[in-house]
């Protein structure tokens, strides 16, 4: 097909996948062909368009219309009004798009209109397994510029004057990265590596890149090696992301097929290629000394830095590693110029980053903004605030590297230093939302049970330190703790941090310690008053009925699976705390609201 | 891959591809075919069909061509609308592909509306 008049994109990211956006795209051929629409219209599946929330997420172009929750039975109508006739569905179009006369654009709407995309461009508008598609945007444009009209050392600068940091969370800049790497002898060889291990809860950022836009990591690897003066790459991806896993070989192999991956790229003296690495899921494997140590086939373990790897790294060669993000920025920065990217963001942090929205907030999705965005702007106006009408408590940034930000900082500017100075950190991007139903103890207990599971076990610090956080953290929970276990936690944390050998060790206490700062009263409340304000912790709360409201309907006591709600028809039940586990089923059922939690 | 002209060939050759992908900017001149059922049954799709592809043929970048519902004069299907920005909107009616070759060529390349499809010939 060479012209198609219209074009269906449908989402093949991986939470539109989980929401069965594979059968519709099925369904769309089936109902395509039967129709005879095969040579007028074009399917395409693309990387992720961010709304995740709203999946299986289609958009047909040149209307431009945003369809949301497109379930299969849907497809039928879409084809035979929208694509035969022209009469777009407006019941099956986002909401925020319908207006009386048109479609408004999706750019206008709250989730869209604040976002500026430069990581995620091409997510969700090409076809990640089409790499013609990915060129025709400008794809390898940048590596044939950089290849034909720059000296290594230009590109560096650029990357330099960019201010662009590593966008794996630790904000070191990128350019002094490249510079340091690129000082190092080549005796033997040197590599390029990315950093596709994305292993925070919640995060994904990394993922939709990869799966929407894989073509702009291969470019930039080549790019960096052209740079550092490297010839092999390699890309450490964790084996949880198929898809992402298969686009990025199908991505490869095109670009091997094109010339733009091998020997004598665009007619000049240089070469590079690219291998894929699975990771098999381990935490520490992200940070980059272990995450080098288990490319060498070796068990995923860190090492003391210095030396770094930009001077002893891959095979003890210098090896220059960055993040995804990192490198999805950089072909954009190499075609616009270092002033263009620099004019976006904070005086420090520059340029945009993208955030895994999750937890308590209704458009769970991808966002990407420009830095300097505040909190408030990305929960209420992009993520569409709180469900159910329940009062934000607190952001997570950082997974469990980061910490808490709490209400009263809704306004900080997001960026790298703003964020440390509040105690969390950018981390890779993921943020969850909490709500008032959330207790920080236990949050902060999560996080700890994640790090103590993946501490690698090397280093002491780590390996007991964390585990006995976790054990006082515990009795807290179950209200057996003093006001004396709060103060040996906070030491406790503090010595980790300082002598713990890697990243993850390092950062392991700041969900507590961030927790500790900002949601004090509340750890007190557990300790002192054995109460755990949220009503989560469950040795510390109990349910009773209140005799006033109760209809005596029985409802309740039928859905308890302990039998410890007993009573008499039409007369107040009650319930028996020893047999009571606390599950919660009876508050579902209740129609009075007669059932509270203390 | 041997030169950056290889990559611009393959860049211009799937730029109309993509290029509806956009967002609609102030610039784009819009060309809307009446897609409904009485569209369709005078004939719509060939003159649909002949648009897209004369579009892409000429490389007309800033051009989009979509299709509608029912314009409201079933009797003048297949009807053609052509927005260009900052002029009126132009109707053209009982187009054919034919008639819509012309209109790209002459109304859409060199800017003279051709008067004689326009509804308001119809008229008088």
């Amino acid at each position: 097909m060479d012209f198609a008049r219209s074009t269906v994109l449908v989402c093949g990211g991986t939470g539109c996948t989980s929401s069965g956006s594979q059968k519709v795209i099925k369904e769309f051929e089936t109902q395509i062909a039967a129709k005879g629409l095969e040579k007028e219209v074009k399917i395409v599946q693309t990387g992720c368009f961010g709304l995740c929330a709203l999946g299986p997420v289609v958009i047909v172009y040149p209307e431009g219309a945003f369809y949301s929750m497109v379930k299969p039975e849907d497809v039928e109508e879409i084809v035979s009004e929208h694509l035969l006739k022209g009469r777009i569905v407006t019941r099956l179009l986002y909401d925020e798009t319908v207006q009386e006369d048109s479609i408004k654009s999706l750019n206008d709407t709250n989730f869209y209109k604040k976002q500026m995309r430069i990581a995620l461009r091409n997510c969700g508008v090409i076809d990640p397994e089409n790499i013609d598609e990915y060129i025709a945007l400008d794809g390898y444009k940048a590596l044939g510029k950089v290849l034909t009209e720059m000296t290594p050392d230009q590109v560096i600068d650029v990357i330099k004057d960019s201010g662009l940091r590593g966008r794996g969370g630790g904000g070191f800049p990128t350019g002094i990265k490249w510079m340091l790497a690129a000082k190092s002898p080549n005796v033997i060889g040197k590599y390029v590596c990315c950093n596709a291990d994305e292993g925070d809860p919640g995060a994904f950022m990394d993922r939709s890149v990869l799966e929407g836009d894989p073509h702009a990591v291969i470019e930039a690897m080549a790019i960096a090696a052209y740079a550092i003066n490297a010839e092999q790459g390699y890309i450490y991806i964790r084996a949880e992301y198929p898809i992402a896993v298969k686009r990025l070989q199908i991505a490869i192999d095109q670009a091997r097929e094109y010339g733009l991956l091998g020997k004598n790229i665009f007619g000049t003296d240089f070469s590079f290629d690219l291998g894929i690495r699975l990771g098999a899921g381990a935490f520490v494997c992200g940070e980059e000394t272990a995450l080098m140590t288990s490319i060498e086939g070796m068990r995923g373990e860190p090492r003391p830095r210095p030396p770094f790897p930009a001077v002893k790294g891959l095979w003890e060669k210098p090896t220059l590693l960055n993040n995804v993000e990192t490198y999805a920025n950089i072909p954009q920065i190499i075609l616009n110029g270092a002033e263009w990217f620099q004019g976006i963001g904070t005086e420090k942090s520059k340029g945009t980053k993208v955030f895994a929205l999750g937890g308590k907030i209704n458009n769970t999705g991808l966002v990407e903004v420009p830095m300097g965005t505040t909190l408030r702007e990305i929960v209420e106006e992009i993520g569409g605030g709180i469900p159910n009408g329940k009062k934000f408590k607190a952001a997570q940034t950082g997974g469990p590297s980061g910490g808490c930000i709490p209400a009263s900082l809704l306004d900080v500017a997001i960026d790298y230093d703003s964020l440390i100075q509040i105690g969390s950190m950018m981390g890779s991007g993921g943020l969850i939302v909490m709500d008032e139903d959330n207790c920080m103890v236990d949050i902060a207990k999560f996080f700890l049970e994640f790090t103590v599971d993946e501490s690698c076990g090397k280093c002491t610090p780590c390996r007991i330190g964390t585990k006995r956080m976790l054990e006082i953290l515990e009795k807290i929970t179950q209200g057996k703790g003093t006001l004396e276990d709060l103060d040996r936690l906070e030491s406790l944390a503090y010595s980790i941090k300082e002598s713990a050998l890697c990243g993850l060790g390092q950062t392991a206490p700041n969900p507590v310690l961030s927790t500790l700062r900002y949601f004090r009263d509340e750890y007190e409340a557990h300790v002192v008053d054995k109460k755990c304000p949220a009503g989560v912790c469950k040795a510390l709360v109990s349910y009773s009925i209140v005799a006033d409201k109760c209809k005596g309907c029985s409802l309740c006591a039928r859905q308890c699976p302990a039998n410890a709600i007993t009573g008499e028809i039409k007369s107040p039940f009650t319930i028996d705390q020893d047999k009571c586990i606390k599950c919660g089923a009876c508050i579902e059922k209740c129609k009075f609201n007669a059932i509270i939690v203390q | 891959m041997k030169s950056l002209a290889e990559l611009e060939a393959i860049k211009n050759k799937m730029k109309n591809q993509v290029g509806m992908r956009k967002e609609d900017d102030a610039h784009a001149t819009r060309i809307v075919v009446g897609m409904a059922t009485c569209g369709i049954a005078a004939g719509a799709r060939p003159v649909l069909t002949a648009l897209v592809e004369e579009v892409a043929k000429r490389n007309l970048a800033h051009v989009t061509v979509a299709q509608t519902g029912c314009i409201g004069m079933c009797k003048l299907e297949p009807i053609v609308e052509v927005m260009a920005p900052g002029k009126d909107k132009v109707t053209y009616v009982k187009m054919d592909a034919e008639k819509a070759l012309k209109v790209i060529s002459e109304h859409i390349v060199n800017g003279r509306v051709v008067t004689e499809y326009t509804i308001g010939a119809t008229e008088e």
